[in-house]
């Protein structure tokens, strides 16, 4: 534990992405090997449940810290994050403990089934003698994710380094289901498995958004475009008679979508497609806000698969007759994509082409793009005909263009302090517009990000000043700032109090210029709906 | 309290001033020009410009003149007490910076006392703060949560001048950031000049030089134009937080940063700064100061002025005081970042 404290504690105290490869290459050569199946589940987000509910801990730490639970919960408000406030506020310990990562997190999977009383003796023992930052590690492990700017990419960079493994391999090593407590490093990282890789997905080519104008990319001959579609990105894998689908987050969600099994019969073995999960009432696509209806539903119930069905609009393909096509070039692929879809399209198949587009000039590309909130897409998507199918977020080859974001002037009127790099300053906030009737503002949409780190700081600066009432970490504020949010999408919503939903909404620009009266009214936004 | 003001208004008041006397017809600390104010230390928000007759401690009066230029001064000592229309004042050490006074208050056998800014913690700079007793203590609170607890300096200096040796060890130059009045004094009294030669940004420098008459400190080099990269190599260089992120700092490459302050305590603090570490360090009383300081004044009054006054109010009210808070201009640490960049744009 120890030295994977240090190891946090390290990646904690630098910006430079260097050092932080350093630290974590040095530990992964140097940890005993169970330790380092948890750190690599740990960083890729793959925490045991969590065994205590933070009610409970909150209440059990402020009675360690001899304090009223209101007072620690207005310092959780300030320190922004639970495990850091607990370990600042209970008295401060000086030993260190010598039992390993994989004993404490054994500790903590098994922890789940004791009772209430053990859970608190547990907690309060190891509280009480680890020190400063062994307790705050410690508690970070039952409590959430760190938050360290360390990101999967750069984990596996460090891992490739100590193992001299190809960071793609090992990407594809650590994608999908496995369970750390159960799989020993040897056969995570080290063994090749055929079998293994029965239901693994490939690591998803993401796109970075196009930083100029198209024009930039040289000749439009050599591009393919299609809709960016707005669902769940996913990889769906038929091999050995069996489905897979993966979303983009690396869940497994085949049970999630029966109406995919129809692929076993009609898509060959040692297939994997690369596309989107769109929902698809009566026989056109749905917004997103249909899709929500059927993501977190375990058990789909009929009259819900009736009413929403879904269907994958294929993007790609990457593998095929059981071979890894994903070097083969973008267009070729498309080829293979394209007649696998003409044989097997049907009716009744929940399998949809995602249409290529060839343009004949960067203009009618610009067209078609204006075309996408139309068609209910997110804008285009721009792929170069020779790419082959990359790991990860790279630039070059893939961009996405999407359509310029839906804006509207809005009023600050409430804010909350934020969490991580943000605690202690007010960054959360929320924005009203003007109900014209009654001539007040409504609330309409909230906030966290879009303003620099140097306007988030006058802002806060401002906030504390000009604090008009207290709700807990919510403060109101006097109305004057006006902001631009842009959001990407808007629908109606009975759950809303000013009768709309939007999607994504950020800060655009803060408007220093407008007064609070010249901020749009809640009739300006409803507008904006299709 | 309603009644308690029409049948005599308090000793001390709050007003769009400062706190204000009214007997006396002076006030302490405020941020509005006025004729009489007594200052009770050299912070921007604490000490300001514009008034006609300033009264500090006799330590504090070379800060003041270098900060706010020709103004009149006059230094009292500690514990000597000043009548003004009846009214008695004495200073009293604070602890914060070199020159802080508490500012006590008696009349017709009523006593107040206004802290300032203050520390318990004696930092080998600034004459140590002494508890003084009275019946309404106006306490700051920048730290006024269960989540500050300092650990002692001895500890923190041993870290800095550790975290130094590794630097140069490495190669790298160490930027360690403080403000320029009061921690930066602090940080070079106790650097270990056996490891190299310490540097300093202009502003702490000019400050500095000040002081030296007072307080004895280990020998500094200005860093100037003509300054060479490589001679500053493998050292420390003490600057202001403001000078993080501009062109003066790109002659330390290569270089680490590091900032010791009380808000350090935060992780998010400090990778906000984007500063590669943080040492706890702070020229405030931590938590448990704050309440072994109340509790020693005997007092059972508390206003609470700058920092998290809500919170620890409500907690001293809990524990039976008669707590509250006003409203001031003082803002405590991160006031003190903001004065010095004012400072050093000038």
């Amino acid at each position: 534990m120890k030295a994977f404290a240090d190891l946090i504690k390290t990646l904690d105290s630098t910006n430079k992405t260097t050092l932080k490869v350093e630290a974590l290459t040095s530990y992964f050569r140097n940890a005993p090997p169970k330790d380092k199946v948890w750190t690599i589940a740990i960083l890729s987000h793959r925490r045991p449940p969590r065994p205590v509910n933070t009610t409970l801990m909150r209440e059990w730490a402020s009675e360690l810290a001899k304090i009223p639970l209101w007072l620690f919960e207005e310092s959780y408000h300030i320190v922004g994050d639970l495990a850091e406030t607990i370990a600042l506020v209970i008295p401060p310990a000086d030993s260190s403990s010598e039992k390993s990562l994989n004993q404490f997190l054994q500790e903590i999977i098994d922890l789940k089934k004791k009772p209430e009383e053990e859970k608190k003796e547990y907690l309060f023992d190891n509280w009480l003698n680890l020190n400063y930052y062994e307790r705050f590690v410690f508690t970070k492990l039952i409590t959430g994710s760190f938050r360290i700017g360390v990101s999967q990419k750069l984990m596996t960079r460090a891992l490739s380094r100590a193992t001299d493994i190809d960071e793609d391999i090992l990407a594809y090593k650590l994608m999908g289901n496995w369970e750390p407590s159960k799989i020993t490093f040897n056969k995570l990282i080290l063994e090749e498995n055929e079998e293994d890789f029965l239901s693994k997905p490939y690591p998803f080519y993401l796109a970075y958004a196009i930083e100029n104008e198209p024009h930039d990319l040289g000749d439009v001959s050599n591009w393919s475009a299609e809709h960016k579609w707005d669902g769940i990105r996913s990889q769906v894998i038929i091999r050995n008679d069996e489905l897979f689908v993966w979303s983009r987050g690396e869940e497994l969600v085949t049970d999630k979508y029966p109406e995919f099994e129809a692929f076993v019969e009609a898509i060959p073995n040692g297939t994997v497609i690369d596309g989107e999960i769109l929902p698809f009432p009566e026989g056109e696509i749905g917004t997103f806000k249909d899709l929500l209806t059927r993501i977190g539903r375990k058990n789909v119930s009929k009259k819900l698969l009736e009413k929403t069905p879904v269907i994958l609009k294929a993007y790609d393909i990457l593998e095929w007759e059981n071979e890894d096509i994903r070097d083969t070039a973008f267009g070729e692929r498309r080829k293979i994509l394209e007649k696998l879809y003409n044989d097997v399209r049907s009716e009744e198949l929940p399998l949809h082409l995602s249409e290529n587009i060839r343009f004949k000039s960067w203009d009618e590309a610009a067209k078609e793009r204006e075309n996408s909130r139309e068609v209910k897409s997110e804008g285009l998507m721009l792929k170069r005909l020779d790419s082959p199918y990359l790991v990860g977020r790279k630039k070059g080859d893939w961009w996405k263009w999407k359509v310029d974001p839906l804006t509207i002037d809005a009023v600050l009127t409430y804010a909350m302090r934020g969490h991580g790099r943000r605690s202690n300053l007010f960054t959360d906030y929320t924005f009203g517009l003007w109900d014209e009737e009654k001539g007040e503002l409504v609330t309409f949409a909230k906030a966290y990000s879009g303003l620099t780190d140097k306007e988030f700081r006058s802002l806060d600066a401002w906030i504390k000043k000009n604090t008009l009432e207290r709700f807990g970490p919510v403060r109101s504020v006097t109305p004057h700032h006006v902001f631009e949010i842009a959001f990407e999408g808007i629908a109606e919503s009975k759950r809303h109090k000013s009768g709309v939903a939007t999607r994504f909404p950020r800060i655009l620009r803060w408007r220093t210029d407008k007064k609070i009266e010249e901020a749009n009214t809640l009739e300006d936004l409803k507008a904006l709906i299709p | 309290m309603f009644f308690n003001h029409i049948m005599r208004t308090p000793l001390l008041a709050f007003n769009e001033n400062g706190i204000y006397c009214a007997a006396a017809d002076v006030y302490l600390d405020p941020w509005k020009p006025v004729d009489k104010a007594i200052i009770s230390h050299g912070h921007a928000d604490h000490s300001r410009w514009g008034h006609k007759k300033y009264i500090t401690h006799h330590s504090n009066v070379p800060i003041i003149k270098h900060r706010l230029g020709d103004i009149v001064v006059s230094g009292v000592e500690w514990n000597e007490n000043f009548t003004i229309n009846g009214v008695q004042f004495s200073l009293h050490p604070a602890g914060h910076i070199i020159g802080s006074s508490q500012i006590r208050v008696e009349y017709k056998g009523e006593v107040w006392v206004f802290t300032g800014d203050y520390k318990t913690e004696d930092d080998g700079v600034a004459v140590p703060y002494e508890p003084v007793r009275c019946d309404t203590f106006i306490t700051e609170c920048t730290f006024g949560l269960p989540a500050f607890k300092w650990t002692p300096q001895k500890q923190v200096f041993e870290d800095i001048n550790n975290w130094w040796q590794q630097n140069q060890d490495d190669g790298r130059t160490s930027v360690l950031f403080g403000y320029s009045l009061g921690k930066a004094q602090r940080l070079l009294k106790h650097l270990d000049p056996s490891i190299g030669k310490i540097y300093t940004h202009g502003a702490i420098e000019n400050m500095t030089e000040v002081l030296r008459d007072q307080i004895e400190f280990p020998e500094t080099t200005r860093i100037t134009r003509e300054t060479k990269k490589e001679e500053i190599r493998g050292n420390i260089v003490l600057a202001p937080g403001s000078s993080h992120g501009t062109t003066w700092i790109r002659k330390m490459v290569p270089y680490v940063t590091a900032s010791a302050s009380g808000w350090m305590t935060f992780r998010g603090a400090r990778r906000r700064r984007a500063i590669d570490k943080g040492f706890v360090l702070s020229d405030h009383c931590d938590w448990q100061g704050l309440l072994t300081s109340i509790k020693e004044t005997g007092c059972e009054k508390v206003i609470c002025t700058h920092g998290y006054t809500d919170i620890f109010s409500r907690f001293l009210r809990e524990q039976g005081y008669d707590a509250r808070t006003e409203e001031t201009q003082y803002e405590g640490e991160t006031g003190q970042m903001e004065a010095d960049k004012e400072k050093d744009s000038e």
